[in-house]
């Protein structure tokens, strides 16, 4: 477990550091950062004085030493438009982000498993077709489009909920969260629909892919033969067979839902890490994208090492191939 | 013998497909006595799982049991629907099923499967059905049962499995077990063990069994009666000992002259010749027609049921005759009871 443990952390090393090169050469390509930093109109010397100060003149690698061994000291540079500590800018927008991600996928967790257990569990019923034709919906209509269609119900039309903004916040571990009122949740309420609306396709469709297979195993009729009543049958075999791959999604699909929250968040205006990439890549500042991508791989590699791990938790035979 | 645990008369179940309605098992009747085991015998695709299934309810759409009766003790269950027919699954017929690698859910120890197999029928405390589930590997010669609770199955052999799969069909004593080729997946000497556990189970605990099976050298080890399956009807039936030294039915003949163990070594076995006919298109008359030796112009009408001495039956016009000399047995052991 240790050894599988640290192989998987190593791994995980590599990612990072192999993603920060290309992040950084990517960025690198695009644009002079300097030309949006300062007056077109101020003279030649003022800009060698800049490319100076933040090392434009130098080689690429060198830069991206500087850079590195910056990171590991936890400095991931300054904004160039906001003039602050790019981590610090980053963080302050992360609470935002993270409960409308969680949100969202708590609103498609408790909706996809029980929708999709019913789907797989009758497939031929009429119920059941309609939940798959939902999901289709799901993830074929676009985000954006469906944002607008929300607001437009449930703001504009009948009123019920604020069309976009964040609700009041109160500091929780040290974190600022709308959630913990109940005008929060009334903000929170159609963004995170909106963004959990892919992920409740995927989640249907997975669950009633995977109840499908486990009811026409053969343990399955065993454990009928055995005379285990339908609900245990579901409880015990499905759910515990099904977690699996759904843990997978979950993992990957929150990974992205942190970082790509883009869409929502512009649509309804929530004041997100999202609508802070956008912003910058609107205004070139490159800081800000380079530790922005570089946070959403670490992001991204961490949680999937959480899955891997909970994997070997929930499927034995996992277990004993790392083991050996 | 009308001390019958479980009769089985006149079974239909059929399968709606595109191409109309299959036969799988077409009036099928049989009868095990307690602490008896009867062979269920005859190629793939015969119906022998079918059967087990439409006994214990099994059956999904698009199939359906469309006519006969199971009597458990008299009591018909056919007709028993919903949580009335999971009391008796289980509790009083229990179902072991081929391959031990797929019976058993991977991801979970089995003990957890064990306890959920106790608990379906007895309320009892966890610990209760711990301890119980423990006995019931004990009882099948599985060495430290406790461990073998926290283990999953791929941590067993695929023989320890099937007796993993046997306790859980022994944990509330049914009255019948029905076991699905359970030893077809498993190599010789485990069979022979667990053919051996088998017959110790039912003289012991009177518990009857109706073992399915392609081979014919594990029912005439095992089995009391026979009864021999083709294109879902029951072609021939009787005591093992007399079906196999003296066939009646030409495919029980064919059968036999099939197996091993009867044939000089070094030259061919011979096969029945063809092969398994489809359900969808049987021929008229005895299905077996196509491929049998001995027919004649009345076998393109339903063959009767003959009756003959000893509770003998064949599905056949031109039945063998019976012959008197005692021919060799098919595999030197023997776990019938001496009776
Ligand atoms: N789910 C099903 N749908 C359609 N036909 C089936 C189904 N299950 C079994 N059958 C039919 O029943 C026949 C007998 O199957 P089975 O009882 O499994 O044979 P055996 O166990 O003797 O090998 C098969 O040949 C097949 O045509
Ligand atoms: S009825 Fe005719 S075809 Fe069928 S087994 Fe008997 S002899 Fe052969
Ligand atoms: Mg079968």
């Amino acid at each position: 477990m240790i050894g599988f443990l640290i192989q998987r952390v190593l791994q995980a090393l590599m990612v990072v550091i192999a993603m920060s090169i290309i992040v950084f050469l990517g960025v690198y390509a695009i644009g002079n950062p300097i030309d949006v930093m300062i007056d077109p109109a101020s003279d030649q010397a003022l800009r060698e004085a800049l490319i100076q100060r933040y090392g434009f003149d130098r080689p690429l690698f060198e830069q991206y030493f500087i850079f590195m061994n910056n990171m590991l000291h936890g400095d991931l540079g300054e904004s160039f438009i906001y003039r602050l500590p790019v981590l610090n800018l980053i963080l302050s927008r992360l609470p935002a982000t993270l409960e409308l991600a969680l949100t969202a996928m708590l609103i498609a967790t408790c909706l996809g498993i029980p929708l999709g257990l019913w789907a797989g569990y009758k497939p031929d019923s009429l119920s059941a077709k309609a939940i798959m034709g939902f999901s289709v919906l799901g993830f074929s209509v676009p985000s954006f489009w469906v944002g607008l269609l929300l607001i437009m119900v449930f703001a504009v039309e009948l009123g019920w909920l604020p069309s976009g903004g964040r609700g009041p916040t109160t500091e929780v571990l040290g974190m600022n969260l709308s959630i913990t009122s109940l005008e929060g949740w009334s903000y929170i309420l159609l963004p995170a629909f909106n963004l959990a609306l892919f992920k409740l396709g995927l989640l249907i469709r997975l669950t009633r892919a995977g109840t499908v297979e486990v009811m026409s195993s053969d343990y399955v009729r065993f454990a009928r033969a055995q005379g285990l009543s339908e609900g245990k049958v579901v409880s015990l075999h499905v759910l515990k067979n099904i977690s699996i791959p759904i843990v997978t999604v979950f993992g990957l699909e929150l990974g992205s839902t942190l970082a790509f929250a883009v869409v929502t968040e512009t649509v309804f205006n929530w004041p997100g890490m999202g609508k802070l990439i956008i912003d910058s890549i609107t205004v070139l500042d490159r800081p800000v994208m380079v530790a922005y991508l570089i946070l959403v791989v670490f992001l991204f590699v961490m949680i999937n090492l959480v899955v891997d791990l909970i994997y070997g938790q929930l499927d034995p035979r996992i277990r004993v191939k790392a083991a050996s | 013998m009308s001390g019958a645990v479980l009769r089985v008369n006149n079974l239909q179940t059929q399968f709606q497909t595109r191409g109309g309605v299959l036969k799988a098992v077409d009036g099928v009747s049989f009868e095990v006595g307690r602490g008896r085991i009867l062979g269920l015998v005859g190629e793939s695709g015969s119906g022998k799982s079918v059967t087990g299934y439409s006994i214990l309810g099994l059956i999904e759409p698009p199939g359906k049991v469309a006519g006969g009766e199971v009597l458990l003790n008299g009591k018909d269950i056919t007709r028993l629907k919903g949580d009335a027919m999971r009391q008796v699954r289980g509790a009083q017929i229990a179902m072991v099923f081929q391959d031990p690698m797929m019976t058993l859910n991977p991801v979970l120890k089995i003990g957890t499967q064990m306890i959920a197999a106790v608990r379906a029928h007895d309320k009892v405390s966890r610990k209760v059905a711990r301890s119980r589930a423990r006995d019931a590997l004990a009882k099948v010669g599985i060495p430290s049962p406790e461990e073998r609770l926290d283990a999953y199955p791929h941590q067993l052999s695929g023989g320890m499995r099937q007796r993993v799969a046997i306790a859980i069909a022994l944990l509330h004593s049914p009255a019948v077990i029905i076991a699905d080729e359970p030893t077809t997946a498993l190599d010789v000497s485990i069979q022979g063990q667990i053919l051996a556990e088998v017959r110790r189970l039912a003289d012991e605990t009177g518990t009857a069994f109706v073992w399915v099976t392609h081979d014919l050298a594990v029912v005439s080890s095992l089995a009391d009666d026979i009864c021999v399956m083709y294109a879902g009807r029951v072609v021939e039936s009787g005591p093992a000992a007399d079906v196999i030294a003296s066939p009646r039915h030409p495919y029980t003949a064919g059968l036999l002259a099939s197996v091993p163990a009867e044939h000089e070594p070094g030259t061919k076995l011979p096969q029945v010749p063809g092969s398994t006919p489809s359900l969808a298109n049987l021929p008229q008359g005895c299905a077996f027609a196509p491929r049998c030796a001995k027919a004649g112009p009345a076998c393109t009408t339903t063959p009767p049921v003959q009756h003959f001495e000893d509770g003998r039956t064949a599905l056949c016009h031109y039945p063998i005759e019976p012959v008197s000399c005692q021919p060799l047995s098919l595999t030197s052991t023997t776990y019938r009871s001496a009776s």
